[in-house]
């Protein structure tokens, strides 16, 4: 992707590379663009078969992707285990739970008792203490947080997670009077007008990042 | 075609001719003037830093998929990229991008290699890294990269969820500069929280038109801030209407 055309300025001890802006991509991502927006919108039958097709070819593309990036993976991890990096030991173990689950999942398929047994007592196991990890991170993060910030909207901010805490579990069996109904309160009024708020600018932001590739003014595909 | 995709058409429509139209009328004028976001100020004087400290910047994309609306945060933390690969460009250690989806992974190396290509330098591959593809192995890479890379700042522009905590922890550790924004609500609460300069709701799609990225960007947000009046003014019009039992 990306091609760049390049033309010479000046005598050959000084010369000005000039990038010309090839327009096969940004015509291609603007055409694309364009048909699958007025398929969403207007409901022609042609226009709405080609965005289909459009779909299924950027599906089958992103699996590739997909496919690249274990590859990436793979290849990052590979240098580096063979190098004397401090962390090569990272490197070698996730390289060989790679090489595993690959050859277990292709020889079983992926829905065999073997290959669930990996994603069941490995994979989830994993996760799950990543995310107990987590929650010792936000609480710390909330310290830092006050530190860093010790505003009013901080204050707000943390008591608001302290009272939805308190009502969300069990508390040896006390009942703080009030505190269910404001938890409710809050659930209801201001974190949903809060949510809302945000989700507005999300988007508006999100119409605007669509529009400017729609209109070749942004070009996240390399080319420029 | 029902109404609401009839109304949803007009709106992308209006939107588009306002983007025109302020982009003339920016063309017009002189240098315009933007409303002041903290977090990109500071970025600013990050990247100087960077350069100064021969420390690099790491840039994280996210897992958003490109078929979702998580696409938009992911096409604007690339943007960034492009920008910052670009500022840097008297550094000798250029930036570094992490993402968890393929065809981001992808979309970074080549927007890297355009950047390189741009300011005549060799294009390392492994500088854009696809660190895991689940939730939690994504930020489990990404942590373990932070912990190795002398990294001055990072900047998280993408979609993430809760498990950003990890990554912003990390970067903490590390003593870099975090700035985060996302698409995602849990996610923000969460970068409200843990980063060091939160990006909040469109915020986080401001940041190309913050590091000049060109003239449709500044316009683009003109053309947000309008329409947020306006809808601010339809809602509170409803609410009116509502409470004097016309609807």
């Amino acid at each position: 992707m990306g091609a760049d055309w390049y033309y010479s300025i000046g005598s050959s001890s000084e010369v000005i590379r000039c990038a010309v802006r090839n327009p096969l991509y940004p015509a291609i991502a603007i055409g694309v663009g364009i048909v699958v927006l007025l398929g969403y919108f207007l409901q022609i039958e042609l226009l709405v078969n080609v965005r289909i097709i459009f779909l299924e070819w950027a599906t089958i593309l992103i699996g590739v992707a997909l496919l690249i990036g274990v590859i990436n993976l793979f290849i990052v991890h590979l240098n580096k285990a063979i190098s004397d990096h401090p962390s090569r030991y990272n490197s070698i173990a996730l390289l060989v739970g790679l090489i595993l689950t690959l050859l277990v999942v292709g020889w079983f398929k992926p829905t065999h008792a073997v290959s669930v047994w990996i994603f069941k007592y490995i994979q989830i196991p994993i996760e799950s203490s990543l995310v107990a990890l987590l929650s010792i991170v936000l609480i710390y993060s909330g310290v830092r947080l006050l530190r860093r910030k010790p505003n009013l909207l901080t204050i707000i901010f943390l008591a608001t997670a302290v009272v939805i805490l308190l009502v969300s579990g069990p508390l040896f069996g006390i009942e703080i009077p009030g505190l269910a109904a404001l938890r409710i309160w809050i659930g209801k009024v201001p974190a949903v007008a809060g949510a809302r708020g945000i989700l507005l600018g999300i988007s508006l932001g999100i119409i605007a990042a669509g529009l400017r590739i729609l209109m070749g003014a942004d070009r996240p595909y390399g080319e420029n | 075609m029902n109404s609401l995709n009839i109304l949803g058409f007009f709106v992308v429509l209006i939107f588009f001719g306002l983007m025109i139209a302020v982009a003339i009328l920016i063309r017009q004028k002189e240098a315009p003037k933007l409303r002041e976001i903290a977090a990109f100020k500071r970025l600013g004087r990050a990247i100087g830093l960077a350069v100064e400290a021969g420390s690099r910047l790491h840039v994280s994309l996210g897992r958003g998929q490109m078929l979702s609306r998580q696409s938009a945060i992911g096409f604007v933390g690339l943007s960034i990229l492009d920008r910052i690969g670009r500022s840097t460009s008297i550094s000798d250690r250029p930036p570094i991008a992490t993402s968890g989806e393929g065809t981001l992974g992808i979309l970074t190396q080549d927007s890297q290699r355009v950047t390189a290509k741009y300011l005549g330098v060799e294009s390392d591959p492994t500088r854009g890294r696809i660190t895991g593809v689940t939730p939690y192995s994504y930020a489990a890479g990404t942590l373990s990269f932070i912990e190795e890379e002398e990294i001055g700042a990072n900047l998280l522009i993408g979609s993430f969820g809760n498990e950003v905590a990890l990554i912003t922890d990390a970067a903490e550790r590390k003593e870099g500069m975090t700035l985060g924004g996302t698409d995602n609500l849990a996610g923000q609460a969460v970068l409200f929280a843990a980063a060091q300069e939160p990006l909040i709701g469109e915020e986080s799609y401001a940041g190309g038109a913050y590091l000049g990225a060109g003239r449709m960007h500044i316009a683009s947000l003109y053309v947000q801030d309008i329409v947020r009046w306006v809808l601010i003014g339809i809602i509170l019009l409803g609410a009116l209407l509502k409470l004097f039992g016309v609807l």
